[in-house]
């Protein structure tokens, strides 16, 4: 059953910022690994959610980005480590319909300011902390419960 | 139908506009993003929409908007209220999704404000 | 519901994914903001958007969608229909606007379902 809590994989991805043509390509991919691996179908989906948010802050406003995934029985990890302007407040990052997007970028239906809620939202741990002018460190666990 | 009648049909929570529940409806326009609404909304409508700023209500007034139909029970915020009441514009909030809100409206008989678009530049 | 029956129903134009036309259609889900749609929609939903670029291809797909129908006769970009091609993501389009074509797509599910 698992109770072990045994490490089934580990495994890390580049997201490139401002690259909206491939942005989606990292959660899709982490979300077949997820499936391939048996992981219970609530528990995909919920990284999806979380994992796609997180891509699409990166390519929205860093310069780039690095995917840490790690899956234990039971548990997904996903790390999101950008170089990138950093958040000032993230207190105000983190209310629902708070956005710095910019035009561009709300026609296309992202920069709604809903990402971070998101992440917090469908994650059943989620820290994350920023520099500004450096960059920002999102971590998020999810659980089967 | 009246607005009342909107308000029952979709469980809705009346906002602002508690007296303008006689106003006559018949159409109906559902949108999310700022520039369609703009473009597209007619006066005399029903609005369906998920933004709450106060754009929308200032939007809703410059087009003649009836009423804002808040959908996917979200709440607007404190400015966005009192804009409304000073604009007279009411707003009402519903937990159905738009997709839904849209359906159970359509299923009693307000139709879309705009006829069918053809061949537009997908303006993206 | 099976989205052919839906497409036939409204007279959809299919851009791409016509092999996959089979799928059953759980539901609806109307909107343009992806975070709304991420956090919100549901597996076997069709998504019912003005959005035309290729993002909107992994959405559908994280989240699996039935489909993607797009409204005001909106079509795909090129690369949009490519990704939706290789995703198994069947695109169609409406001449309608969003409202009326929810309710069009609202009451045949409903009735079916009745």
């Amino acid at each position: 059953m698992g109770e072990t809590n045994q490490n089934l994989y580990s495994g890390s991805f580049n997201i490139e910022g401002g690259n909206f043509n491939s942005a989606g390509i990292v959660s899709t991919n982490i979300k077949s690994i997820l499936k391939k691996l048996g992981i219970p179908g609530d528990l995909v989906r919920k990284a999806a959610i979380v994992s796609y948010e997180a891509e699409i802050n990166v390519v929205s406003y860093a310069k780039k980005a690095v995917v840490n995934l790690t899956v234990n029985s039971g548990t997904v990890q996903i790390e999101v480590i950008d170089e990138g302007p950093g958040i000032p407040n993230i207190e105000l990052a983190m209310q629902e319909g708070w956005s710095t997007a910019d035009q561009k970028i709300r026609e296309m239906g992202f920069g709604a300011g809903m990402g971070l809620c998101n992440i917090k939202n469908y994650s059943d741990d989620f820290h994350i902390t920023s520099e500004v002018g450096k960059g920002t460190h999102l971590k998020m666990i999810i659980q089967t419960p | 139908m009246k607005l009342s009648d909107v308000r029952d049909i979709l469980d809705a929570e009346v906002i602002v506009g508690q007296d303008s529940m006689d106003m006559e409806v018949k159409t109906a326009f559902g949108a999310d993003l700022m520039s369609d609404v703009l473009a597209f909304a007619k006066s005399g409508s029903l609005l369906l929409t998920g933004l709450t700023n106060t754009q929308v209500i200032r939007t809703a007034n410059v087009l003649d908007i009836a009423a804002i139909i808040l959908v996917r029970a979200k709440k607007p915020s404190a400015e966005t209220i009192a804009l409304a009441r000073e604009l007279k514009i009411p707003i009402l909030t519903t937990k159905y999704i738009l997709f839904e809100t849209a359906g159970r409206l359509y299923m009693k008989g307000i139709v879309g404000c705009l006829p069918k678009v053809e061949n537009t530049s997908g303006r993206n | 519901m099976k989205i052919e029956e839906i497409v036939k129903t409204l007279g959809l134009e299919v851009v791409c994914g016509g092999d996959h036309l089979g799928k059953e259609v759980t539901g609806g889900y109307t909107g343009d903001l992806l975070s709304d749609v991420m956090g919100n929609a549901r597996e076997g939903f069709l998504w019912i958007t003005r959005q035309v670029h290729q993002n909107i291809v992994a959405v559908a797909s994280l989240k699996e969608l039935a489909g993607i129908i797009l409204i005001n006769s909106c079509q795909p970009a090129r690369e949009t229909t490519e990704k939706a091609e290789a995703e198994k993501i069947p695109i169609l389009v409406s001449n309608l606007p969003a409202f009326e074509l929810s309710g069009k797509v609202y009451n045949l599910l409903t009735a079916k379902s009745s």
